[in-house]
Formats: structure tokens, C-alpha cells, sequence
């Protein structure tokens, strides 16, 4: 039987989650917290089973992340990095799907620099699929990842001020967390120059600054993201330089926030562009290095997860034959 | 200021004018050190304090300096055109005592360092107040955006490509949008330069007969409507400089209707000139944009009236002689404008077409709130920043007698009416015209 509270077969995106199927993850994933950090942390709850990381755009982090997850689990990893693959030779997006398909994968982790490719290729293929990051879209192992970090340091999600700085329009772990944070009712704020805001993003339920003084006001959170480069040189921002100046978060603008912000980043950094490395380095606040500790664990509970759907839809296919 | 000032000065029987309370009265002015103590029809009961130096203005209009949005200063790179020492001299007998001047020097002004070098150079050479416009992109190039925020903490008071309209519609809005960040305008000299292509003077009757290629009318209206499009977008603020034709008025007037945050001034040139002072190829008289048909100017006439047009700016463009003693295709654009600025402004007065406190509202106390400067008033507690003149006095425009390097006035020759005596600038006298050696 699949699992009562997150019945689904994939992990595509956070929009549409309730809060119930939100917190079914994330108390899913705290135990491997503990696990995670413990002297034998090997557990073999996906021994024989195959994850397959296909991942189109480079990646070391979060590939790196979901790999440990797998093999912790016990499950057999392989890595497919796709430019040096059949994509590479002409494939089409779906016949990479129907081939992988055809190997009988039990999860497929998928990266993509396009938006809803992730989608579509859990279509065509009759395992489960979890979106590592599709385009401008959704990344949401990450957005889990930072809700557990802020709950484990804040005990609730509910209510706190939640600060998003930086280049909201190309980012999907902003989208993702965006869903996520409104869904468990934190209070939303993007903190970006108007050439990085979106049209109408305040129709997702988000308030919209473009001065840092402003925004960070009063705020418990303050989440950086990163700035592409190419995207600094003079198209959607003038320089670095300037950008730092009005929109990197140094010691001076954090102090607008709450003096116990906590201080986020999906990594990896641009140290003096998006932060100062005087307030990234900060152990009291920066908890970017957690994130990375519990992304581990998240992953390995939705990968546990996802598996057990799978597995429970087999058996009852097995049980009508 | 000089040491040798007393602090105290009283400008006793002028007719008062200031355009924001609609003061229009005789009375007198007090300023002490910078700035103005008092105003008013009775300020001193016929007994000047005792301790003020009083200088007699009666018959005299006095007014809040003027405040010039749009100038054209050559320094730095081009210093024989005009350095901000001449064009200070030129603003002050002008009645200009704030003026805005465009980034397209060389260096252009799109970095911190340049600004603060003009700031500097303009604090020790120019007798005026000289504030700047930041470069909207890099270069001038039309193509990256330039630091705009780094420009604004440098004191840049907007944003503009200066004598070209920024083409590529993506920069237009980035530009728009990034500039609304810090609450400034942008300032776009509307012409779609692709339509303007190679020509020289207003498309038309007149440039056919002449033999020279027209820049057509829609260059400036395409350009404004794509650009009402995009403030309507992005929610900037936009200013169109120099608007000179019917249809521009009409489109500034919709995008007013619609809520829009957009203004846009005239120069001088477009409400009393037309395309036949080209006449001859008088290439003092090909500006940027080409004076355009006598409907053009009569509806630029009527924006004015009507207050779609905000701002009167002088679009002082010097130009040396090298760059006018040419064949006409081949001469620069530009005009002389800051010595004219006032009295052909007047022209407006002398045809009733406008009082003369609007007249005077669109020189001083608009420019000032549209450009966040606190200058264009008469009130206590105000820079005695100041300008005495007499409405009625006629005189020749000769531009061999103008203080600014350049003499590249479209106005040669032409009498006008209305003359400054004198203009004062932090409670200091900086023009008097009796003392003047050359007086315009």
C-alpha cells in the first residue's frame, strides 16, 4: 500500500503539496538526521534497488548529495551525466526517458536546464521520478531541505518573516521555497532590483522589495541567492560592484533583520557579490552548511519514500495478474 | 562667498514672483548669508534693517532663479565647445542658477569618479549650480546597463543617453525598471535613429525643396509610444526631453490620462521657430530634433498652455564654429540656448499664450520638484538663489556677444523682449548686467 499521507509516485514539485504531505517529509527526514550523523549510518531499506541520476546540466552538489542518500540506503547508483551521452548523438529528451525506461529503474533523479522537462519525462516512463532542479521551475529537495533547517532551529515555519534576496526570476529554488514557505504560513518577502523581479510575482502571495533596508526589516530569515555572472554584465545588473553594494548582505544590512536571523544560501556562494564572507562564515547565524547536512537526509527519505510507493504498486500489479 | 559681502542684503520695490503660492506682488527681499529671511509685500514698512546692504530692484520683476534641465556642457573632452567655466558664465547671464547637464561628455558620466570630477570642477569653475544626469547604459552605447545605483549615491539627479534615444526595446525596460529602484527618471531624447537613418532636418515640403533628407516626424512619435508601452510595464519614471511635434503633445496627454508617471519638457527653439529658419541651409538652425512644421510648433505652443508640457529647458548645444561652418549635411546638430532661455520663453507672455507665472512655474519651481532639487522659490528659508529682470525691455539676440564659447544661436538676429539685470546665487550677486562689460 502506498503511504496514507504522500501517496504520490513522484516528486516533481512543492506547488500543490497540502501542509500535511509538506510535514509528512520532513518528519520523514529528521530521523536520518541523527542517523546521518551517527557512527553507523548505513541502513539497507532500498537494497536492490536502482537510482539512476540523469542529470542534464552540471551539477556536484546536489548530484553528489542524492548519490550519498542512495547509497546509505543501500541502493545501487549510477551516474549519467548527460553531454557525454546519447544526447549528445541526437537523442530526443523522450527516447533517452524510454530507454532509461526500458532498464527498469526503480528512481530516476532528474536535472534539467529546461522548465517542465522534468515533467515530461516522468510521463513517459513507469518509475519514480524526482525533480533535482528543472529550468527557472522547481527544485524541490532543496526548498525541503531548508524548510528541516529552519524548523529543527525554529521549531515552526509558521508565521516567521522570510526574506528571498537576489535573482528571484531564474531561480527555482526561490519558486520552490516560495510554495513551500506560503504553504506552511511563513510570511514571504523578495528582496530584489526590479530587473531580477518577475512580472506579477506578488500574485504568488509574496511581497516585493527592491531596498534591502526595507525588506530585511524585522525578518527571521534571510535567504540569499546566488547570481549568475553573465547576468551581471550590465544586462539585468550594472556590475558587481554595484550590485554588492545595494543587494549583497553584509553586516550592516543583516543588522536590519532580526538579531537572531538566521542566514541561508543554496550554495554555492559568490562570496562579495550576493555575501559578504564576514556574514556567510558566521557560525552563530549561517546555517548554509546545515542545509547541506540535512539535504542528505531529506533525499534519503523521499528516495525511502518514493521506493515504497513504487514497490507497493508493483506488488498490487503482481497480485491482478 | 566673498569675505567683503555683508551678510545681510535687502532687495527693495520689486515685483515679486514666485510661481508655486502664485505670489505676484511689489515688495522686497531680504537674504541673509545663502539664503532667503524674508519675503513680502510689506516685508520692511519702507525701512530696510540697518545692518542689510539694500539695492534698489524697483520696476524690476524678481523671480526664483531658473533651473535648467537639459544642458549640454563639452567639459570634460571638448573644452573649446564649452567648459564649465563659459557655460557657467552663460547660465548666470541667462538667469539660469541650477542646471542639469547631460552625460554625454568624454568621458561620458557613467561612473562615480566622473561625476565626482564634474561636481568638483563645476564647485571651483562654474559661477552656476551644476547637477548631473548619470548615463543611463554604458558608453551611451544603448546597450548595458550603466551603474545606476552607484551613479545615484554619486548625486546623479537622473538617468539618460543624452542626444540618443536608447533603441533596443529589452534596455529601454531593464533600464526603466532598474532606475524605478532608486526613484529616478529616465530621459529619453525620443528618436528611433533607424527612421532617422541620415537625415538632417525635418522630413518634409521644405527638406525636398532644399535638396536634404528628412528626419521624419515618426521617428519621435514611434520612439514615445513604444516607450508610454513600457513605463506602463515596468511602472519608471520617464521624462521625454524636447518634445517637438502635435502628435508627441497628444501622446504625453494619454499617458497623463492613463496615470502614468511620465513628464516632458520643450526647448525654446520648438515654440518659436519652425523649419523654414533653415531657410538658406542656416546651419545654426539644425538642431536634434529638427525644427518641424509651423502645426508642430503651434500644437507645442498649445501643450505648453494647456500643462502637458511641464518643463520649459534651454537644450543648450554649443557647438564651435569647425563643427556649423559646413555644408549643411555635414554641420553638428545643436543650439546655443542658455542666454535665450528667458526672454524668447517670453515670447509666450508678450503673445498671451501663458501668464507669466506659468511661464515662470515651467523655468523654476516644476524642474526643481520633477528633478528633487530645493531651488525654484521665493520663500523664506530658501537658497537666495535669484533673478531680476524687466519683461518689457526689447533687445537683438547677436551671438557674437554671448558669454558661452559657442555662438551657435538659431535665434541671431532676432529681436526679443525681456531682459535680466541681474542675477544672484546664495545671497552673492553673480550677473549684474550694468557692470556687465559685454552685455548681451
Amino acid at each position: 500500500m502506498r503511504d496514507p499521507i504522500f501517496p504520490h509516485c513522484h516528486l516533481l514539485g512543492i506547488e500543490g503539496l497540502s501542509p500535511l504531505e509538506i510535514n509528512r517529509l520532513l518528519d520523514l527526514s529528521d530521523p536520518y538526521v541523527a542517523l546521518n550523523r551517527g557512527p553507523d549510518n548505513a541502513s539497507e531499506s532500498l537494497k536492490g534497488r536502482t537510482v539512476v541520476n540523469l542529470f542534464f546540466e552540471n551539477s556536484t552538489r546536489t548530484r553528489t548529495s542524492f548519490e550519498l542518500a542512495a547509497l546509505r540506503l543501500g541502493a545501487n547508483v549510477i551516474n549519467m551525466q548527460i553531454e557525454s551521452s546519447s544526447v549528445a548523438k541526437g537523442e530526443t529528451l523522450i527516447d533517452t526517458a524510454v530507454t532509461l525506461n526500458a532498464m527498469h529503474p526503480d528512481v530516476l533523479v532528474v536535472r534539467h536546464p529546461q522548465s517542465g522537462a522534468v515533467k515530461l519525462l516522468s510521463e513517459k516512463v513507469n518509475c519514480a521520478v524526482v525533480n533535482g532542479g528543472d529550468g527557472s521551475h522547481e527544485h524541490p529537495t532543496q526548498a525541503l531541505l531548508d524548510a528541516l533547517t529552519i524548523r529543527r532551529r525554529r521549531s515552526k515555519i509558521e508565521g516567521l518573516k522570510v526574506a528571498i534576496c537576489g535573482d528571484v526570476a531564474h531561480s527555482r529554488v526561490a519558486r520552490s521555497n516560495f510554495y513551500l514557505l506560503l504553504t506552511l504560513g511563513a510570511e514571504v518577502r523578495v528582496i530584489a532590483p526590479r530587473t531580477l523581479i518577475p512580472s506579477q510575482l506578488d500574485r504568488l502571495g509574496v511581497q516585493t522589495f527592491t531596498d534591502m533596508r526595507e525588506g530585511l526589516k524585522d525578518c527571521d530569515i534571510v535567504m540569499m541567492l546566488r547570481v549568475q555572472n553573465e547576468r551581471m554584465m550590465g544586462s539585468f545588473i550594472p556590475s558587481v560592484r554595484e550590485y554588492f553594494r545595494f543587494f549583497g548582505l553584509d553586516r550592516e544590512k543583516l543588522a536590519l533583520a532580526k538579531p537572531d536571523a538566521l542566514i541561508m544560501h543554496p550554495g554555492p556562494m559568490n562570496r562579495g557579490v550576493e555575501i559578504d564572507s564576514d556574514v556567510a562564515d558566521d557560525f552563530e547565524r549561517s546555517v548554509i552548511r546545515e542545509q547541506v547536512e540535512l539535504g542528505v537526509a531529506v533525499r534519503m527519505a523521499i528516495l525511502e519514500l518514493l521506493a515504497k510507493n513504487l514497490a507497493a504498486d508493483r506488488a498490487a500489479a503482481d497480485g491482478e495478474k | 562667498m566673498s569675505a567683503a559681502q555683508p551678510t545681510k542684503i535687502a532687495y527693495t520695490g520689486a515685483r515679486l514672483l514666485d510661481p508655486e503660492t502664485g505670489l505676484d506682488a511689489v515688495g522686497d527681499i531680504l537674504t541673509d548669508g545663502e539664503k532667503i529671511v524674508g519675503i513680502g509685500p510689506s516685508l520692511f514698512d519702507g525701512t530696510p534693517p540697518s545692518d542689510a546692504n539694500v539695492i534698489d530692484v524697483s520696476g524690476l520683476c524678481a523671480a526664483p532663479g531658473l533651473v535648467d534641465m537639459r544642458v549640454q556642457i563639452r567639459e570634460p573632452g571638448e573644452e573649446h565647445k564649452e567648459s564649465l567655466r563659459s557655460a557657467g558664465e552663460a547660465a548666470v547671464a541667462g538667469g539660469v542658477t541650477s542646471m542639469v547637464c547631460l552625460p554625454n561628455t568624454d568621458p561620458v558620466l557613467d561612473d562615480e569618479a566622473t561625476l565626482e570630477f564634474v561636481a568638483r570642477r563645476a564647485r571651483l569653475h562654474a559661477l552656476t549650480k551644476v547637477y548631473a544626469y548619470g548615463a543611463a547604459t554604458k558608453g551611451l552605447k544603448g546597450k548595458e546597463l550603466a551603474e545606476l545605483g552607484l551613479l545615484a549615491d554619486a548625486g546623479a539627479l537622473g538617468f539618460t543617453d543624452g542626444t540618443v534615444g536608447i533603441a533596443d526595446t529589452q534596455v529601454m525596460r531593464r533600464v526603466l525598471a532598474y532606475a524605478a529602484t532608486y526613484n529616478l527618471m529616465v530621459v529619453q531624447h525620443p528618436e528611433d535613429s533607424s527612421l532617422t537613418g541620415n537625415g538632417v532636418m525635418n522630413g518634409g515640403e521644405t527638406a525636398t525643396r532644399l535638396g536634404l533628407s528628412g528626419i521624419p516626424r515618426e521617428a519621435e512619435i514611434i520612439m514615445l509610444e513604444r516607450d508610454m508601452r513600457l513605463v506602463e510595464m515596468t511602472g519608471g519614471r520617464y521624462h521625454a526631453a524636447h518634445i517637438s511635434t502635435a502628435d508627441s503633445v497628444e501622446i504625453i496627454a494619454r499617458a497623463k490620462q492613463k496615470g502614468l508617471n511620465v513628464t516632458c519638457d520643450t526647448a525654446p527653439f520648438y515654440a518659436a521657430l519652425n523649419e523654414l529658419s533653415v531657410g538658406d541651409y542656416r546651419t545654426f538652425a539644425k538642431l536634434s530634433p529638427p525644427l518641424r512644421s509651423e502645426e508642430d510648433r503651434q500644437a507645442i505652443v498649445e501643450g505648453l498652455k494647456s500643462g502637458v508640457i511641464d518643463v520649459i529647458a534651454s537644450d543648450h548645444a554649443p557647438q564651435d564654429q569647425d563643427s556649423k561652418r559646413l555644408p549643411f549635411a555635414q554641420a553638428a546638430f545643436g543650439g546655443s540656448g542658455l542666454e535665450t532661455l528667458l526672454a524668447v520663453s517670453l515670447d509666450l507672455v508678450h503673445n498671451e499664450d501663458l501668464t507669466l507665472l506659468e511661464t515662470l512655474a515651467k523655468l523654476t519651481s516644476i524642474p526643481a520638484d520633477l528633478l528633487g532639487l530645493d531651488a525654484g522659490r521665493l520663500r523664506a528659508g530658501a537658497s537666495a538663489d535669484l533673478v531680476f529682470f524687466d519683461p518689457d525691455i526689447g533687445w537683438k539676440v547677436i551671438g557674437d556677444n554671448f558669454k558661452s564659447k559657442s555662438k551657435n544661436t538659431p535665434f541671431d538676429g532676432r529681436p526679443v523682449q525681456g531682459k535680466i539685470l541681474r542675477t544672484v546665487i546664495d545671497g552673492r550677486t553673480v550677473f549684474d548686467a550694468k557692470s556687465d562689460a559685454n552685455p548681451v
